[in-house]
């Protein structure tokens, strides 16, 4: 965009919500050189050589960091690419993604991570690979975790192909705390779940679909955490994906009560939706885990609300049209999601249920920054600008046939959304802006 | 909570096509309200009576498909006979014998048949809510012949037609209210998960006032089941159940669709086969039913099969009046008496 050639940009006239740092209030923000130079209000300085962006009645906070994404890059170009899979990011406000490994190949190895973080790939957002636990996440023989750290994976995980095995995944969790690496898993014992397309009850039951019931979350967590008490080691770290059920939930709480190093996250469709939105059979109400109960959806507000979920993900898995016009027992799992995790998480968290903004801003940029590691998720002087602008409360309307994903398989096409982001910025330079008139540069 | 953030929108996908009014297709038997029952009871036996001359007037060279991924033997039969009788040219496409094979999605088949002529499009399919999946993206209207454990709403209706004959000769061409079938008890026994007959019968005859017994193992109905409508409940003892039903409905197990699920079927007989000494102990005037196809042997033995209390072969026979209305009503071809 238009600061080509230029290193300085003024933020000005914003209401800064930087968590970390403990501000909720009118500040200026000056970038220079891709960092934060200063965080001042009324910020008096010489408009010669420097961008100006007016904020004026916007929010302006730390870039947003979302650790479960599917980039569908390599081998699955026709559903997104890194490129329109950051593109979308950065529309959502967010600067940092994680990507899954469950790509063609997948990623299990040094090259293919560092292929998905070469500049070629053309990414909007910064792309933090997670390495495959297992060759193949064919749930047998380790992949070499130390390449891949080397290489930038900051995680491992077979996520979609759940570490069943006891040994493997004690194998799995001792070489990643050797690594340094924190264990990702979706938590779904695939022994409960064969021929399952949604949440087990009578709902599925009256739609004549067999249904994954909660046991097959829980039990998987229950017997992970089983397997981290077991390992006596204090760097260990498991992450749950994806979480979506009270009792897979209460395990998380008891075994972070206990001192054990599990965090969670859960999707904003998790805390939005609940089974009812399969209605007639919508595939864009199928994904999995599976859409729960209100119980569930209400357990998981709940989670988010007293700190036992340590931040938002959305899970982002993006499908061709053709791939979801199908037989709901035939369609795939999942649903893109960047674009609407922050509306659905002001509407959802701040306005129905009293959640302070800042808060909200953390469980999508700090926390989860802090889960794997990441340096991102504030704005203090000297971090990376990574920055986005949105209007707190002007609602807008998702349109899905808008979106910058490749795919448009989204159950929350019209919705009407508070949180409209304007402007994103990564490391100081523009990735997403909506409003021209925002820029008076 | 989400109806205060979709006001606009509800499904901007399906704008894009002609929308098929519910009013013609059959996708669920819940898509029916008592009125749209008692029309097609009086169609189905206006148009049974008819002159068969005259009824083949009525959908002349009009073109019915039927789409059928599942084996079939009643049900395909009658709904072509019925579209015979009423004139239609009917086309089979079935899985086995067509560009499904070569992995043409339903998408791309439901918009072949449209292409070619079809005006309705009966459809049977192995996995549940096909049926909707096609309406929505052929505009046709679409009459369900049984999709994948959900539903099977034609069933449903001449099970409903051979219980009224039997047991209400009176209200049979009568009105069908909430209290048509005030005092029956119907007893759905055997592999309930796996049935989309059951489902559609539960969730059907309470609503004319029957009470609906599901009986069998836990492994083939879960305690669940009962939540799916009102009037039903769950019942695990058969020989209890039976002595407070008026129609015994027995049902097959599904193997083709048990995926993994072990059963000893020598218990399962022991405990819910239906056999004459248990029909005359407990009871010796309830109306035995069963939609087929059957597995004499097992869920029920040849003596009560073919015994006086069986009304099997005249689940049968309704079958084809009721998929004559149900076509008639496809096509805008419903007899104006019957609606009077």
């Amino acid at each position: 965009m238009s600061q080509r050639g230029r290193n300085r940009i003024w933020i000005k006239g914003g209401h800064l919500v930087d968590p970390v740092a403990k501000i909720d209030a009118p500040r200026d923000l000056l970038i220079e050189n891709g960092r934060v130079a200063a965080v001042q209000a009324n910020l008096k300085i010489d408009a010669q050589n420097v961008e100006v962006i007016d904020a004026t009645g916007l929010v302006v906070a730390p870039g947003f960091v979302d650790i479960h994404v599917h980039l569908r890059e390599p081998g699955q170009s026709y559903k997104e690419t890194i490129a329109s899979g950051t593109a979308a990011a950065a529309a959502g406000g967010f600067t940092s993604v994680a990507a899954m490994p469950n790509t063609l190949p997948v990623n299990d190895s040094a090259e293919i991570t560092q292929w998905m973080q070469a500049p070629e790939r053309g990414a909007q957002a910064r792309v933090y690979p997670i390495g495959a636990a297992t060759v193949g996440s064919m749930g047998e023989v380790l992949a070499n975790y130390e390449a891949l750290r080397d290489a930038g994976a900051v995680a491992v995980s077979d996520d979609g192909k759940p570490i069943l095995g006891d040994e493997t995944m004690r194998a799995v969790l001792r070489a990643a705390t050797a690594t340094g690496l924190p264990v990702i898993q979706h938590a779904e014992d695939t022994r409960m779940t064969g021929g399952c397309s949604m949440n087990a009850g009578a709902l599925a039951f009256r739609l004549g679909l067999r249904g994954m019931p909660i046991e097959a979350e829980a039990g998987i967590v229950a017997r992970d955490i089983a397997l981290l008490r077991e390992l006596k080691d204090d760097r260990a770290h498991l992450h749950v994906a994806h979480l979506s059920t009270k009792e897979a939930l209460d395990h998380v709480r008891a075994a972070r009560k206990s001192g054990l190093h599990v965090t969670c996250e859960v999707t904003p469709h998790h805390f939005v939706l609940t089974e009812e939105a399969v209605g007639e059979y919508d595939t864009h109400a199928k994904m999995n885990p599976p859409l729960r109960s209100a119980a569930d959806r209400d357990a998981m507000i709940e989670g988010l609300l007293d700190g036992t979920i340590d931040c938002i993900a959305t899970d982002h898995a993006p499908h061709a049209a053709h791939e979801k016009e199908q037989e709901f027992e035939r369609a795939p799992n999942g649903i893109t999601g960047l674009e609407t995790s922050l509306g659905l998480s002001l509407a959802v968290l701040h306005r129905q249920h009293g959640m302070p903004l800042a808060q909200v801003l953390a469980l999508l940029s700090a926390r989860p920054a802090a889960v794997l590691g990441l340096r991102a998720g504030t704005l203090a002087v000297g971090a990376g600008a990574d920055v986005v602008l949105f209007a707190a409360e002007t609602e807008w309307s998702f349109r899905a046939s808008e979106s910058r994903s490749r795919s448009r398989n989204t159950p929350f096409d019209g919705w009407s959304l508070p949180g409209k982001v304007h402007l994103t910025m990564r490391a100081g330079r523009i990735v997403h802006a909506e409003l021209p008139s925002a820029l008076q540069g | 909570m989400t109806t205060v953030m979709q006001p606009h929108v509800q499904d901007a996908r399906s704008s894009l096509l002609p929308v098929p009014s519910r009013s013609r297709s059959l996708l669920s038997i819940r898509d029916l309200s008592l009125p749209d029952i008692a029309a097609l009871m009086h169609a189905a036996s206006f148009l049974e009576q008819e002159d068969p001359l005259q009824r083949a007037h009525r959908l002349a060279k009009r073109r019915v498909a039927l789409l059928f991924y599942e084996s079939s033997t009643r049900t395909r039969t009658s709904f072509e006979l019925a579209a015979k009788g009423l004139g239609a040219d009917t086309t089979l496409v079935s899985a086995l014998s067509s560009s499904i094979e070569k992995g043409e999605s339903l998408k791309d088949t439901g918009l072949t048949l449209r292409a070619l002529g079809a005006e309705c499009i009966i459809l049977r399919h192995p996995n549940s809510g096909a049926p909707y999946l096609l309406e929505r993206v052929t505009g046709l209207p679409v009459l369900n012949a049984g999709d994948g454990m959900h539903s099977h709403p034609s069933q449903a209706l001449l099970d409903l037609r051979t219980i009224l004959h039997r047991l209400q000769p009176k209200h049979a061409t009568a009105s069908i209210d909430e209290s048509t079938l005030a005092g029956i008890t119907v007893l759905i026994t055997g592999d309930i998960l796996h049935s989309r007959v059951a489902r559609s019968n539960a969730q059907l005859l309470p609503r004319l006032g029957a009470r609906v017994i599901l009986c069998g193992p836990e492994a083939l109905l879960p305690e669940y089941a009962a939540e799916i409508g009102p009037g039903i409940s769950v019942e695990r003892d058969f020989a209890h159940a039976m002595r407070s039903a008026q129609v015994v409905m027995m049902l097959r197990i599904q193997k083709e669709r048990l995926a993994g699920l072990e059963l000893n079927l020598d218990d399962y007989i022991a405990n819910y086969q239906l056999h004459a000494a248990r029909l005359a102990e407990d009871a010796p005037r309830a109306l035995v039913m069963h939609p087929g196809p059957m597995i004499r042997g097992l869920e029920i033995t040849s003596e009560v099969a073919d015994g006086p209390q069986s009304a099997i072969e005249e689940q049968v026979r309704h079958g084809v009046a009721i998929r004559t209305a149900l076509i008639a009503r496809a096509l805008d071809a419903m007899p104006e008496a019957a609606s009077a």
